[in-house]
Order: C-alpha cells, then structure tokens, then sequence
C-alpha cells in the first residue's frame, strides 16, 4: 500500500483537490498541462526507455489535434447550417472535400486520432528502422517530417486552415465548449486518461516487453543477437508513443479551442523532449512532472518576462543534459541518498553525471 | 544552383564535425545566423567609417569577420559543452539546441526582433545575361564559387596538411589514433571551429540573398541536416552530391507542383533512398 501512495495522492489531488479549489482559468491552464503531459508519457517511453529521440512527435500531437479539430469543425458547420467549415468558404471551395467527409462522425474522429499518427510513425518506423537507420540519424529524419507537416498544412490552406489552423469551434457532441460545465468534463476526462495512460505506461514498462525496452536503449545490438526482430520492437513502442501523443493532441484542441501548425512544428516537437529531460528520462512520473514543471514556468515566465524565458529554455536544454541527466527525480533521489546515508560511509563526490548513472536510475525505476 | 550551393556550405560544416565528432550541432543554423549578422555589423562599421557609399571591399572583410567569429563561437561551444558530453550524441543535440536558443535570444536583444538588411557590394549587383531569359546574378554566381572554394579549401586541408591527415586518421578509427599520438581532442576542438567557421560563411552568402534576421538559420539547417543523412558520414563527395541532389529537387518540384508538396516529395524520395543505401550515399569503411 505505501508504494502506491504517492499515486493515490496524486488522483486525490487531480479529482477532489484542484477542480475545486482553482479558478477557471487555472483549472483549464492545468487541464492543458495534463494533455501535454500525457505526450511527455509517450516521449519518454520511446526516448527514456527505448533510447529513440523523436524530434518530430508535435506531429502525432498535430496529427491526434487536426483529427478531433476536423470533427469540431464540422459540428459547429452543421449546427450553423453550413456544409463546410468557415475557413474552406473563405478559400474559396465549392465543396467539402472527400477526406473530410467521415470526420463528420465522432466515432470516426476518435478512432482516426489513434490510428492516424500510430500508422503514420509505424510506416516511418519500419522504413526507417528496417535499414538501420537509428540514433541521430532517427533524430533528424523525424525532426524533417515535423517540418515537412508544418509545410504541408501551412500550404494546403483550403483543406487545413494554413497557417491559422482551425479555430472557432463551437460545440463538442452537442455540449457548448464555451460552458464552463463542459470545461470541466473535459478536464476530469484529461485527467482520467492520464492516470489511464500513465497506468498502462507502468504496466508496459514494468512488462518483460519493458526489459526489453531498455535492453534496445542501453545495447541494441546484444538485443538483435539474442535473436529479437528490434524492428518489430522498435515500430511498435515508436506507434504506441504515436498514439499516446495523437490522444493528448484531440484532448487539446476542445480545451484550448484552437490547433494550429504552430503547435506541432519544430520547436514544439523538441520542447516536449524537454519535459521528459527535465523531469528525468526513463521514469515515468518524472515525464508527468517535468511536462507540468516546465509548462508552469512558461507560462508564469512568458507572461511577465517574454525575453527571459527564451534564455531560460535555452539553458533548461543545456542544464538538464550536463548538469541533470536525470532530471528532477534523479537529482532528487540523489539527495534522498545522500541524505540518508550515514555521515561516514559517504564518499567525496555521490553524484557522478555520468550516462551510466542514468542508466542504473532507470533500471531502478523500471524495478519501481 | 543557388538553393544547392548554401545548402552545400551550411551542410559542409556540419558534415565535418558529424563525421569525425558523431555530433549534430543543432546550433549549426544560429551560426549562420550569427555570420549573417557580422556581415551586417561589418557594413555599420564601414558605413561609420566611409560615409554612405562604402567600398565594395567590405564584403570581403565581412567573410573574414563572420568566419573568425563563428569559428570562435565554435571552439567555445567545443570546450564548454561538446566535448564534456563525449559519447551522447543525442544528449549533445539537446545542448546545442538550447545553445541555439540563446545565441537566437542574444540576436534579437541586441539587433531587436525586425529583420536587418546587408546591402550587398556594388560589384555583386547585375548579372551576367546568358540568354535573353535567363539572367545569372552575380550574387548567385558569387555564393557558387564560395562554395565551390569553400569545399576546395576543405578538401585540401583534409588531404594535404598535417592536421587535415591528423582529422582523417580519427575519423576512421579514434582509438587507433590517439594511440599513435593524435591528440584527438585537439583535431575535434580544431574541426569543430572551422566547421563553425564555415556556417559564418554560408551566412554572409545568406544575408546577400535577403533580409537578416534572428530565426534565420532555421529555414536552412533541417534541408542541411537531411543532406548529412543522405550525403553519408565524413566523406566530402557524399555532402556534395546530397546538397546539389536535394538543393535541385526541391527547386524543380517546387517548379512542378507546390514548394508545400514539393517538400514533402523530396523527404520521401529520401526516406526510400536510404532504403537502398542506409548508410547515405557514399559510406566511409572503418573498423
């Protein structure tokens, strides 16, 4: 019981504390962070645990986002009573069309937001892991595709809204999203996923499948001698974080209330790495953490100091690479160590920065 | 030809220390942003000095300036930060991109966020007329040979002095190298300044073609990361095929449809490349 305390006060707070004490805004503030810490959930399976570095994952969140926008898009168009979407009048389109039209259905919608980004990664997946291509080079050729996506939406304004992306929704399923009731289901739904995908996370990683995971991270080419297809292994943890991240982005886009390919370029894709690197890679409630942290600060940061939040970015990425290589939870369990350990045994210096370190923090955390 | 040729000097630089370092510098596209820039401070500079019209020398000076400056940066960047993640290639992408950030955030307090513009030398103004249509600006010509001298001057340090024989030895097998004497850590700290250096260059070139400003870099580096995949590791004939490839594919189907879908062709043509070939065009054999 006491090793899931920590869990049972964190749903405590989730469900009972913050809907009722925060404000309106804080509370949709919030709700956004949670969507944005389910992606890190997803980042950190594939990054922490498998030791693949998607640049490019904005584009499963984008992917998840449009699906679900395209599906809002239509309602308030048809409770309108118009036959397409605002902006496709404004490009000038004569007609809705084909591809849109069974994103009028939300069953069709919802399903599309999971199976639309994992068979988008499984497709890069297997191209790209099939011939080898791994570390950096995975890296770079997703980082492309964020920006190729980017272009492509920006371009191909009359079927996606451009550069604006889609915006002005009016009702999800019938209920205004406007009312701040409706607000608050979406918020408790967000949260439910979470704990559900951090759940499923935990069990994933705590599987054999799990072993395995970190097996590819920390000695890839041991893993294919003992005679396991790192393909299969690799396209199917590269989808699922897919997935995950195509989840978070259609519980973003009623919440917020716009998707835009802002929100899924570049810069965006690298920011959710951050998260995971500065909560601490490989732990699961380290990504939850670093998603909240990071985004707390800036927003509290870009609010008053617009400019010092780009040097603080910047120095999140260099400081949580040299510095902190397990992020938050690392360092803090580092403190919890040496704290706990009695004056005389402790050597000099108990915090070497080395990978190997991090590897045992994780292999500790898989155990946990 | 000119999409090719800067997206050849950006990924020159960038080739060099990936392929001895196994380092992709995320900063890479704030340098040549930075080189932009000293090319923009060198004309104030001239323009205090000589009044208005400033001698067309100044351009020259500006390649000189942005090329130290940079590779300056550069062996900082190396022994700051680099050289301290040894070994975690993908750690040293997240540092050098928040290195980016700041380099971008550092631009636009001092410059400010508006774009800048370098007035380009009277001698690179006109072109030279090869067909009633079709005109060759100097300008493009001029970033053509730059770098076409850039890749000469490259490759002659590479195969005709002692350090260029120095970087080569440990890029095919570090170890061995440094058993024999090569201070290894001395060639990464050198080729990582003169890959920097050579971003500065590709940023004079840039800040010819248009205005100057902070987020200048990041329309060229993902085009020129793409190249170094493609182009393989450590080999000068693999770079300059996949600059010239893509730089030429790009322009011709952003000619035959859309730049959107263009874009998107040319990352496909390259995802079923390196089905074929996954170590890029030309692979360097190694033990």
């Amino acid at each position: 019981m006491k090793r899931h305390a920590p869990l049972l006060i964190a749903v405590i707070f989730l469900f009972v504390i913050a809907p009722n004490t925060l404000s309106e805004f804080r509370l949709s503030l919030l709700a956004k962070f949670l969507t944005f810490a389910i992606v890190a959930l997803g980042v950190d399976l594939l990054w922490g645990y498998t030791g693949m570095l998607s640049l490019g994952h904005g584009v499963f969140f984008g992917l998840g986002a449009y699906c679900w926008a395209m599906y809002l898009k239509l309602e308030a168009a048809a409770a309108a009573g118009e036959s397409m979407p605002d902006f496709m009048v404004w490009s000038g389109l004569k007609a809705l069309p084909a591809f849109w039209q069974p994103f009028g259905s939300p069953l069709f919608a919802g399903v599309m937001v999971l199976v639309l980004p994992m068979a988008l990664a499984a497709l890069l997946g297997y191209l790209v892991c099939r011939s080898r291509i791994k570390d950096v080079y995975f890296s770079l050729i997703t980082q492309a595709l964020a920006m190729i996506l980017t272009i492509l939406i920006v371009g191909q304004q009359a079927f996606t809204g451009g550069t604006n992306g889609m915006t002005n929704f009016s009702t999800m399923l019938g209920m205004p999203l406007q009312d701040v009731r409706t607000q608050w289901v979406l918020y408790l739904v967000t949260a439910t996923v979470l704990v559900a995908v951090y759940l499923f996370c935990r069990w994933l990683v705590g599987s054999r499948f799990g072993q395995l995971l970190v097996a590819v991270r920390d000695d890839e080419n041991r893993v294919r001698f003992c005679g396991y297809s790192l393909t299969a292994i690799k396209v199917f943890v590269f989808a699922v974080s897919a997935g995950i991240a195509g989840l978070a982005g259609a519980l973003f886009v009623p919440q917020v209330g716009i998707i835009s390919p802002a929100m899924l370029g570049i810069v965006p894709s690298i920011e959710m790495v951050i998260w995971v690197a500065v909560g601490g890679r490989g732990t699961l409630v380290g990504a939850i953490l670093g998603a909240l942290v990071v985004n707390a600060a800036k927003s509290g940061f870009s609010e008053s100091f617009p400019d010092t939040w780009q040097y603080l970015l910047g120095g999140l990425f260099i400081g949580a690479v040299l510095l902190f290589p397990d992020g938050i939870i690392g360092a803090t369990r580092r403190l919890g160590a040496r704290l706990g350990t009695p004056l005389g045994t402790r050597s000099g210096r108990s915090a070497p920065t080395q990978p190997a370190t991090v590897g045992t923090v994780r292999a500790v955390e898989v155990a946990a | 030809m000119s999409v090719s040729s800067i997206l050849l000097l950006v990924a020159l630089g960038l080739a060099l220390s990936f392929g001895l370092m196994g380092v992709i510098n995320m900063a890479h596209g704030e340098l040549i942003m930075t080189g932009a820039y000293c090319a923009y401070v060198t004309q104030l500079g001239f323009r205090a000095l000589f009044g208005p019209t400033i001698p067309g020398v100044y351009f020259a000076v500006a390649l000189v300036v942005a090329f130290f400056v940079t590779a300056g940066i550069g062996l900082l960047l190396e022994a700051l930060l680099i050289r301290r993640l040894y070994g975690r290639p993908l750690d040293t992408l997240l540092a050098t991109w928040g290195v980016g950030l700041v380099l971008q955030q550092v631009a636009r307090s001092i410059f400010g966020a508006p774009n800048v513009q370098v007035v380009s030398p009277a001698w690179l103004d006109g072109g030279l007329r090869l067909a009633p249509a079709l005109v060759l600006s100097f300008k493009r010509l001029f970033i053509l040979v730059l770098a076409a001298a850039a890749v000469a001057a490259v490759y002659w340090f590479l195969r005709h002095t002692a350090s260029g024989r120095r970087v080569r030895a440990a890029m095919q097998n570090r170890d061995m190298a440094a058993c024999l004497g090569v201070a290894t850590r001395r060639v990464d700290a050198t080729t990582f300044a003169i890959g920097s250096g050579l971003a500065g260059l590709a940023g004079c070139a840039v800040a010819l073609l248009g205005p100057v400003g902070p987020a200048l870099g990041t329309y060229y580096i993902v085009d020129a990361f793409m190249v170094v995949v493609l182009g393989g590791v450590g080999q000068l004939p693999g770079t300059i095929l996949a600059a010239v490839g893509i730089g030429s594919l790009n322009t011709l189907f952003e000619f035959g449809s859309t730049a959107s879908l263009g874009k998107v062709i040319v990352f496909g043509l390259v995802i079923l490349f390196l089905q074929w070939k996954p170590a890029g065009l030309v692979a360097l054999r190694s033990r």
